[in-house]
């Protein structure tokens, strides 16, 4: 067991998502950051798709219940076991008793802890993720709370760890104009905006405001007008559809989105980029960069190939042989 | 006929198939019909109508291109196919105004309609669900007398109930479970719409039918 020791909010369990139940009226949910999750799951020998926590609000404080081996990845969070320091994108081992802490990122919003075997919580429609609105997954289909006890498997003890991989963004960086930058594709009511308001979409910056969360991304810009007004009806949508409700000030829809959406939509930020979404702060600005489907597909490969290679390194270096 | 279609991709993840036109039952049954051949397809995970729409979810191995599955799509629309769904009916009790309609001042002021009329001409209906769901279990409602039609709210409350029975623009609809909703409610039912734990956790599907039976009219 794992016992969540500080006050927390709005940390959840996760895993890659509920897919499949669009049709129930189910959103996905899943981890905002994706690779930080399969990352940790990789280096701890765990299923791509086990769940661990999110957790965006510091400090964060568990104790371990039996000896564990886990992973932080995500944000830099100045870790520390029984007040050892742990690196970031770092495996450890935990014994019973000892108590993890992560303090406020300097930089990254998100961080994720993952345990060899992962959080045992019971898999519903397919997935460990909590979906809040369906009061379902995860812990009682809630955010943690304090006192809260997650279930580890009894193999949670698989060596020292003692090693790290290298973040995504250090591999992957992407910006525009020394800003953090995401990639979109162009949505059915692009060509209904104005033409100076498509263009301020490519060439303005947008600030990420307070009112941001797993549900969706509350951007600060210039208007971005139609060039009559639309109505829309109710139709699917997806995690990185950006909508503009009527002011102008477009919103991305995040992992908790609703499956269904009755606002226009300008563009979609591409499944491939949506962690470095989740890793911006609020108050802080970026760019959107334009790309076609082809390159969507590209930057997931791109992904893809780095997952491959942190996991054929893990096979040459596994826990069990590393020295702590 | 709709045979102009707009097809269009969210990101990488889904294509969006909008039919144009008006939102008949003659159209939602090409939607539905489409719906049923896509399900079939190899690099498609799920398919999800809604109003004069179908969304195209992805496998996990997204289509390299989505030229060809545009032109597979379209060809399938321009079969003119029809699903008939002869869904079950529902019969939902519903307590009207007071307390479990807090909106019904709104709309009855609106409208122009007395309680008794607006109770009266949205109980008359046999509502046809023509998808989900913005929620779980939640479904969207055709056949909405159009006298009844009233503006959303423009600040959305965040705790509207479960089971609570509004209007929406053109549009009537019942709350799953309780969240944020820029609806007027106007009745509270107490049917639950969704079952996490049943192998079909969704009450209502596609074709199915919801009639409101007035149990209490508080005036």
């Amino acid at each position: 067991m794992i016992e969540i020791v500080s006050e927390t909010r709005l940390a959840s369990i996760q895993d890659l998502g509920r897919y499949g139940h669009l049709h129930h009226g189910v959103g996905i949910s899943g981890v905002m950051d994706k690779p930080a999750l399969c990352i940790g799951n990789i280096m701890l020998g765990n299923e791509l798709n086990a769940a661990g926590i999110e957790i965006p609000f510091f400090p964060f404080e568990v104790r371990f219940h039996q000896a564990c081996t886990f992973a932080l990845t995500g944000a830099d969070t100045e870790a520390t076991l029984n007040a050892k320091p742990i690196l970031p994108w770092w495996t450890a081992r935990a014994q019973a008793g000892e108590i993890l802490k992560l303090r406020r990122p300097r930089s990254g919003v998100r961080a994720y802890l993952t345990v060899a075997g992962g959080i045992q919580v019971d898999t519903v429609m397919g997935s460990r993720s909590t979906q809040l609105r369906g009061g379902f997954g995860g812990m009682a289909g809630r955010m943690l709370q304090k006192g809260d006890m997650l279930p580890l498997c009894a193999g949670s003890d698989r060596g020292p760890g003692g090693f790290g991989a290298l973040p995504p963004a250090a591999i992957l960086p992407l910006e525009k104009d020394g800003m953090p930058a995401v990639r979109v594709i162009p949505a059915a009511e692009y060509p209904l905006f104005r033409k100076e308001c498509r263009d301020a979409l490519w060439q303005t910056q947008w600030k990420i405001t307070s009112q941001s969360n797993r549900y969706g991304y509350r951007l600060e810009g210039v208007p971005l007008l139609p060039e009559r007004p639309l109505e829309m009806r109710s139709h699917g949508i997806v995690p990185g559809v950006i909508q503009v409700p009527h002011g102008g000030q477009p919103i991305i829809q995040m992992r908790d989105a609703q499956p269904m959406g009755g606002y226009p939509k300008i563009g979609t930020v591409i499944e491939a980029d949506i962690w470095r979404l989740s890793q911006i702060s609020g108050g802080k600005s970026l760019r959107f960069i334009e790309v076609d489907y082809r390159q969507g597909l590209e930057a997931q490969e791109e992904i893809q190939r780095y997952l491959t290679h942190v996991q054929q390194m893990v096979a040459i270096h596994p826990l069990s042989c590393a020295t702590a | 006929m709709n045979d102009h279609p707009v097809i269009s991709c969210l990101g990488t993840s889904a294509l969006l198939f909008d039919a144009t036109g008006a939102t008949t039952l003659s159209t939602q049954q090409r939607i539905w019909a489409l719906s049923h051949a896509v399900s079939g397809w190899p690099e498609i995970r799920e398919a999800v109508p809604c109003l004069n729409n179908l969304l195209i979810f992805f496998s996990d191995t997204p289509p390299g291109k989505v030229e060809y599955l545009r032109e597979k799509l379209l060809e399938e629309w321009l079969k003119e196919e029809r699903l008939y769904l002869d869904g079950k009916v529902v019969e939902l009790r519903v307590d009207y105004g007071g307390e479990f309609g807090p909106r019904m001042e709104y709309v009855c002021e609106h409208t122009g309609l007395s309680i008794d009329e607006v109770v009266e001409l949205h109980s008359a209906p046999l509502y046809t669900v023509f998808g989900l769901g913005s929620h779980p279990g939640h479904c969207y409602l055709e056949g909405l007398d159009l006298r009844l039609t009233t503006p959303r709210r423009k600040v959305p409350i965040l705790d509207n109930p479960k089971g609570s029975v509004a209007i929406g623009g053109s549009q009537t609809s019942v709350s799953a479970s309780p969240g944020p909703s820029g609806w007027n409610q106007i009745g509270l039912t107490r049917k639950a719409f969704f079952d996490h734990t049943a192998s079909a956790p969704a009450l209502m599907q596609p074709g199915d039918k919801i009639r409101f039976c007035p149990e209490k009219v508080i005036r």
